[in-house]
């Protein structure tokens, strides 16, 4: 393989004949494939270990990349642990599948992505300088094909003069058919990054509620000493770091804090606040949003860095924090300089490089060259030479100052080329006269100075602001209310800056709270200025990458000025610039910049892009958290589930309902031959079904009368005590709600019936009415749908069935049709009944007290045996609300009004109520609109689709042409063919004209008599029987 | 007490046994507490409280509970109260609580709409991944409503270590999933 | 968002259903004409700032509030009961 790689590319390394002059090129472990030493060597070598460093070596973990394995360290990340075994091309770009390597050591990387594990637990995208190194980790690179180091699409790299910016715009723009068939398969095959498992997610996430007086983000010195100050005072206090270790960049640098390592103090001060009761210390987890009034959402890693999550346990818990205040001391980020070929494996941000040599005792390479604009980088260098590794020269772009004592500083120059396509082996740079020449290296360590990390404080679309002194963005004065920010990320950039910040910001809040504010203790600490002069990108032939991530480079942000994508939005649209996973944290900045300079406008004057949640990205099922499969939301059950569920009903979900469809018996094949039986037996015998999920709502007072005749159409005030009601309910613009029954079980008492689906928006309706429209009436509301069992019990022996439940005397004389009371049943229970029908049948309905219901519905069986008595499901009981011409949901659908439904005379125009007035307006009152009507299909065997439009005969089938539509179909086992309820104009003078009934969709037609929607007596005799 | 012959199911059916331990949480159904809404009729909330004063029955203030012998009371919206007695006493509250209010006061009856939860053990862990209260200003006493695996719940503080919990009964097996969840994932 | 219950303090908003200008409350009274109606329900202002909207605690005590809101910041200025506020606007029975 590496044999044809060279041969494949050949060319690149001998544009740099200066590589011959260097020993390290010809060290065999050069192989050309960006791994040097530890692949194919000893395994549990780890080459590159420098002493010291914040990890456990006496333990060693073993984990893979790429199906190879290696040894790691606890304390290690992914990205640590390659580089130590000297592992550093990690993955392949996104557009021209350039070889690339690690350029930071946190959550903003943009190159290392990898995916992690196997099977069902694969995840794609996992930023390698984040993934904690766990004993057994699988990590893949991706976006190659073959292998890393051989990538057939690196092909697209070849034909990257065609591939610039706005190159998919312009290409695919036609024809637009080819789109979604041709063009954006091939791209996202080509270009993408990590691929899905594509199984389910084995594991659970949690979801969760904090509460705090202050919130930091954020532990390096400025957030510890805020969380310190503000936990000494005794303020609830949650801190809050995405890394597993606290400490920030003390854990990164060699500074000394209170004449101690910084790493050390950090780890003095976190063991103080373990210790405080009123402050909790939260690693691994993220804030990534700020929401309004101090609301901020935060993921936890819980389980991430084990292999798996104990049982029962989440893999990560979605936060929502509730804090009054918050600092933001998240520090800030790095930035890169342009110039060619600046992408390189072994090409980093200086201050990652000595993180990994400080904190995980690593040298990302053996000869370290950097390439600097600012002093903060000559840091690295002292770092790295105090650790003893190779510094091969300091190229600085600023001509004045002083000289690293001990190290080749060339000062006045920039690096303007870097080699080796797989692993850096060394740069050309140019000095102040314009001679170049060139420093063999493996690594090379670039800073351009550190943008404050503003994006949490830009999340309510305050702009962050422009600071010339140290020519970054900082935090606008206007960001959310309630953040207040501390060091770095107020780009304030030392190390004592940042303590006094943190103290300082948090005497603000215990202020702000009424606390007694602390009297600040700062340790000794560095406070070095800022000394830097911007330099952004090294101008010159080749490609110069500013976002690695989406593959821009600085001719794609020209090629955007040139097409006049000049704003800082175009850009961002027309480059891709800062689009990509890592939302262009190191790369924003750089292209800002670049656009700047083209314009020749300022930095602050092109504007900065606005950063919105996530600040990093947020895992779908952390979103989810438990709601999934099964558990997405509740369920409702009725009292009679168990008991359906033994006579093996299939259920149906009816908003959270589950209601039983249909109860099949042994020898039924079809869902048909149950629906059909039961609804047949509940003519001929009786039928019971559970009715528990429509809206009830008790109703008292002594204005409730009045108050009906306001919110139904028709009259209730009237209604004498123990009778029943059917009323309409419209919205203000005369359209129905709803409708139901309601009955009169008192002189102030009444009981509204909903239908299922509007039990809750009917009831919020009510309380409007009650306490917005008329406040003084007197009505008292509570919602009792689920305190009472409710059962349908209809047909011919429905009597006969309830005089042996009901202790009472229910003959027609003593109970008429409409007629309701409070009863008792089976001996003395209390319950209900009303004599009520939907199906069409003599018919109640009995209420007992929801814990009953279960024994009820058992109960009405055993003693219905020799009645014929059977349960029937929601289909039997749309069967039968059909054949008697009933409505439902299906007919009001929001755009019915009572006329539609042949109810027009139930609104009253003689008392105010919701929706009379707008309900007589011309266009709803019109004479011939759409009125309900029977269909009935002309050949019996015809079958009739819901939806199917209604069209005169010999007419084109269009909208012009559209006299209606069928809302419900139905078999009807009692007249032996399909019928339907539908809309048609003129409805009510159409009865007996024949038309087609229309189904475009499913292509269906089919010829239909119109006929009264009363399939089922319609004079209503066996009501009252 | 009457004599009817049908038998009262738990809100959790048969199927679950009376209390589920999670670590050092405990989970269990309570069917001993009857419940009645009563609001004052408007305008008569003096007369409610005075009678209320009379019979021995809490009215407590916004967001609380109180407890004064046979009867509890908590919070429910402006002039009305969740009134709880003793079932094997109060088996038909409303009627109870209509004789002692008369047309003072609109009574309904409550008892069978919900589900009672109690949980003991220490609460903040499981609590802060099931809603949104701060149990540390969430003391002994207090009582509201809030959304619980979205679902509307009443939620009291009895105790330090107690709370209960009052759920939509039609949802009271995924409630109490949501509950033993949430303790398995805190402990 | 954090809605200021006026009885029961800082509740979050996910509690809440929100309805919309706390305009409704001015219903036209009785039988009125079409127009007043029509007015009522369909001409509505949609500000850039300061609002007046209707907001009801249906997760938790049922009581519609009226929010003062800018709807730029979302900034809440005040909530007060809607039902004093619909008193307070000559609204009785």
């Amino acid at each position: 393989m590496n044999a044809r790689v060279s041969g494949t590319f050949a060319g690149q390394g001998e544009l740099f004949g200066f590589v011959k002059g260097d020993t390290r090129p010809h060290d065999p472990r050069y192989s050309g494939d960006g791994v040097r030493a530890g692949q194919g060597r000893d395994a549990t070598s780890t080459p590159e270990r420098l002493p010291g460093g914040l990890i456990d070596r006496s333990r060693s973990l073993e984990f893979a990349f790429d199906g190879r394995s290696y040894r790691g360290h606890p304390g290690d990340t992914l990205a640590s642990a390659l580089l130590a075994n000297g592992v550093r091309l990690m993955g392949r770009s996104f557009k021209y599948h350039r070889p690339r390597g690690v350029l930071t050591a946190g959550s903003e990387e943009p190159n290392a992505l990898v995916e992690l594990r196997s099977g069902a637990r694969q995840e794609p995208n996992s930023r390698a300088t984040v993934v904690e190194l766990f004993h057994g980790l699988e990590a893949c690179s991706q976006n190659r094909w073959p292998s890393l180091a051989f990538d057939v699409m690196g092909i697209n790299d070849l034909l990257s003069p065609f591939l610039t910016a706005g190159f998919y715009y312009k290409t695919f723009m036609w024809p637009a058919a080819f789109w979604e068939t041709l063009y954006e398969p091939v791209i996202r095959r080509a270009a993408g990054l990590g691929s899905l498992s594509r199984a389910e997610d084995p594991d659970c996430y949690d979801k969760g509620f904090l509460h705090a007086d202050l919130l930091v983000i954020g532990s390096g010195p400025a957030g510890l000493m805020a969380a310190r100050t503000a936990g000494r005072a005794g303020a609830r206090v949650i801190l809050m770091d995405e890394d597993f270790v606290l400490g920030g960049r003390l854990n990164a640098e060699t500074l000394s804090v209170g004449g101690q390592m910084g790493s050390a103090w950090a780890q003095s001060v976190v063991a103080e606040l373990s210790a405080l009761p009123n402050v909790r210390l939260m690693t691994r987890t993220t804030v990534f949003g700020v929401f309004d009034h101090g609301i901020y959402g935060a993921v936890e890693r819980v389980a991430d860095h084990l292999p798996a999550p104990e049982a029962g346990k989440p893999r990560q818990i979605l936060w929502r924090v509730y804090a009054r205040q918050a600092i933001l001391a998240a520090g800030a980020v790095e930035r890169p300089i342009a110039f060619r070929n600046n992408d390189r494996p072994g090409i980093m941000l200086a201050g990652a490089v000595r993180t990994y040599a400080n904190r995980w005792g690593v040298a990302a390479g053996r000869r370290v060259a950097l390439f600097v604009n600012n002093d903060d980088g000559l840091r690295t260098a002292r770092d790295l030479d105090a650790a003893g590794v190779d510094v091969a020269a300091v190229i600085d772009a600023r001509a004045e100052g002083d000289r690293l004592p001990g190290i080749r500083h060339i000062k006045g120059a920039v690096v303007t080329d870097a080699a080796g396509r797989l692993g850096l082996r060394g740069v050309t740079f140019r000095d102040g006269r314009g001679r170049e020449d060139r420093i063999a290296c493996d690594c090379l360590a670039v800073s351009s100075g550190w943008n404050p990390a503003v994006a949490l404080t830009s999340h309510q679309s305050a702009r962050p602001v422009w600071d010339e002194s140290i020519a970054a963005f900082v935090p606008s004065p206007n960001g959310p209310k309630g953040l207040k920010v501390a060091g770095a990320a107020a780009g304030v950039m030392s190390t004592h800056g940042a303590l006094a910040t943190g103290a300082a910001r948090a005497n603000d809040v215990l202020e702000e709270l009424g606390l007694p504010t602390q009297k600040p203790e700062l340790p000794e600490a560095e406070d070095a200025p800022v000394r830097l002069s911007p330099l952004w990108h090294v101008s010159g032939a080749g490609r110069a990458w500013v976002d690695l991530q989406n593959d821009v480079t600085v001719k794609d942000v020209r090629l955007a000025h040139q097409e006049n994508f000049r704003s800082v939005e175009h850009l961002k649209r027309y480059t891709t610039l800062g689009m990509a996973t890592d939302q262009g944290k190191t790369s924003n900045m750089l292209g800002l910049a670049v656009m700047a300079e083209l314009t020749g406008k300022s930095i602050p004057e092109t504007g900065t892009t606005m950063f919105r949640p996530p600040y990093t990205p947020v895992a779908m099922g952390a979103l989810a958290g438990r709601s999934r499969g099964e558990d997405f939301k509740p369920r409702r059950l009725t009292p009679s589930h168990r008991w359906a569920a033994e006579q093996g009903a299939i259920f149906v979900e009816a908003g959270l309902w589950m209601r039983a469809q249909w109860f099949p018996r042994p020898g039924e094949t079809t869902w048909r031959q149950s629906v059909d039986r039961e609804v047949l037996g509940t003519r001929k015998g009786v039928g019971i079904c559970d009715v528990t999920t429509l809206g009830k709502i008790d109703i008292q007072g002594t204005d409730a009368g009045v108050f009906l005749d306001r919110v139904y159409a028709n009259t209730f005030s009237t209604l004498p005590v123990g009778k029943v009601r059917y009323g309409i309910m419209l919205r203000e613009d005369g359209i129905v709600i709803d409708d139901g029954t309601t009955a009169r079980l008192g002189e102030h008492e009444y009981i509204m019936t909903t239908t299922t689906a509007n039990a809750v928006p009917v009831f919020r309706h009510l309380e409007f009415c009650r306490q917005c429209l008329w406040p003084d009436l007197d009505i008292q509301l509570i919602s009792t749908t689920e305190a009472w069992a409710q059962f349908s019990v209809a047909g011919p022996n429905a009597r006969r069935l309830l005089q042996r439940i009901v202790d009472q005397d229910i003959s027609d004389a003593a109970f008429p049709y409409m007629a309701c009371a409070n009863v008792t049943v089976c001996g003395g229970l209390r319950g209900r009944l009303f004599r009520i029908s939907f199906s069409g049948e003599l018919a109640y309905e009995v209420a007992v007290p929801a814990r009953y219901g279960d024994a009820l519905v058992r109960e009405m069986m055993a003693q219905g045996q020799d009645l014929g008595v059977m349960p029937y499901g929601t289909e039997a009981l749309g069967v039968l609300r059909v054949e008697k011409g009933h409505i439902a949901g299906n007919e009001l659908n929001g755009q019915t009004t009572a006329l539609n439904l042949g109810l027009g005379k139930m609104v009253s125009k003689k008392k105010d109520a919701i929706g009379m007035v707008l309900s007589q307006r011309e266009e709803l009152a019109r004479a011939d609109g759409l009125r309900l009507v029977g269909i009935r299909p002309v050949d019996p065997k015809a079958v009739l689709e819901a939806g199917s439009h209604l069209i005169a005969a010999g007419r084109d089938p269009v909208a012009a042409n559209d006299d209606g539509w069928l809302t419900s179909v139905v078999h009807s086992p009692h007249l032996g063919h399909q019928i339907a309820l539908a809309y048609l104009r003129n409805g009510a003078s159409r009865l007996g004209e024949r038309l087609r009934a229309v189904n475009l969709l499913a292509k269906t037609e089919v010829e239909v008599e119109i006929v009264s929607p009363h399939f089922v007596d319609p004079e209503g005799e066996r009501l009252r029987v | 007490m009457c004599e009817h012959r049908l038998r009262a199911r738990p809100a959790l059916g048969i199927d679950q046994p009376d209390v589920v331990a999670v670590g050092p949480v405990r989970i269990a159904e309570s069917m001993g507490t009857a419940l009645g809404s009563l609001a004052s009729r408007r305008g008569r909330d003096d007369e409610v409280r005075r009678i209320a004063a009379d019979a021995g029955i809490p009215l407590p203030a916004p967001g609380q509970m109180v407890r004064q012998g046979d009867w509890a009371g908590f919070w429910l919206a402006p002039s009305q109260w969740m009134i709880e007695g003793p079932q094997d006493t109060y088996e038909d509250i409303a009627a109870v609580l209509k004789t002692i209010f008369g047309e003072s006061a609109s009574v309904t009856e409550q008892t069978d709409a919900w589900v009672r939860l109690e949980v003991t053990g220490p609460l903040r862990p499981m609590f802060e991944r099931l809603c949104n209260l701060d149990l540390v200003r969430f003391v002994p006493g207090s009582a509201t409503r809030t959304i619980i695996e979205h679902l509307g719940c009443y939620v009291l503080r009895q105790a330090d270590d107690r709370i209960t919990l009052l759920g939509p009964r039609s949802s009271a097996a995924s409630l109490h999933h949501a509950l033993i969840s949430a303790a398995r994932s805190a402990f | 968002m954090l809605i200021p219950h006026p009885i029961l303090g800082l509740r979050d908003a996910q509690e809440f259903t929100y309805l919309g200008d706390a305009a409704l409350i001015d219903r036209p009274d009785g039988l009125a004409n079409p127009e007043a109606f029509h007015d009522y329900l369909y001409l509505r202002d949609n500000p850039a700032g300061i609002h007046r909207e209707l907001w009801f605690h249906e997760q938790g005590d049922r009581s519609w509030i009226v929010v003062t809101r800018n709807t730029v910041t979302h900034e809440i200025l005040g909530a007060v009961l809607a039902q004093d506020v619909a008193r307070a606007r000559g609204r009785s029975r």
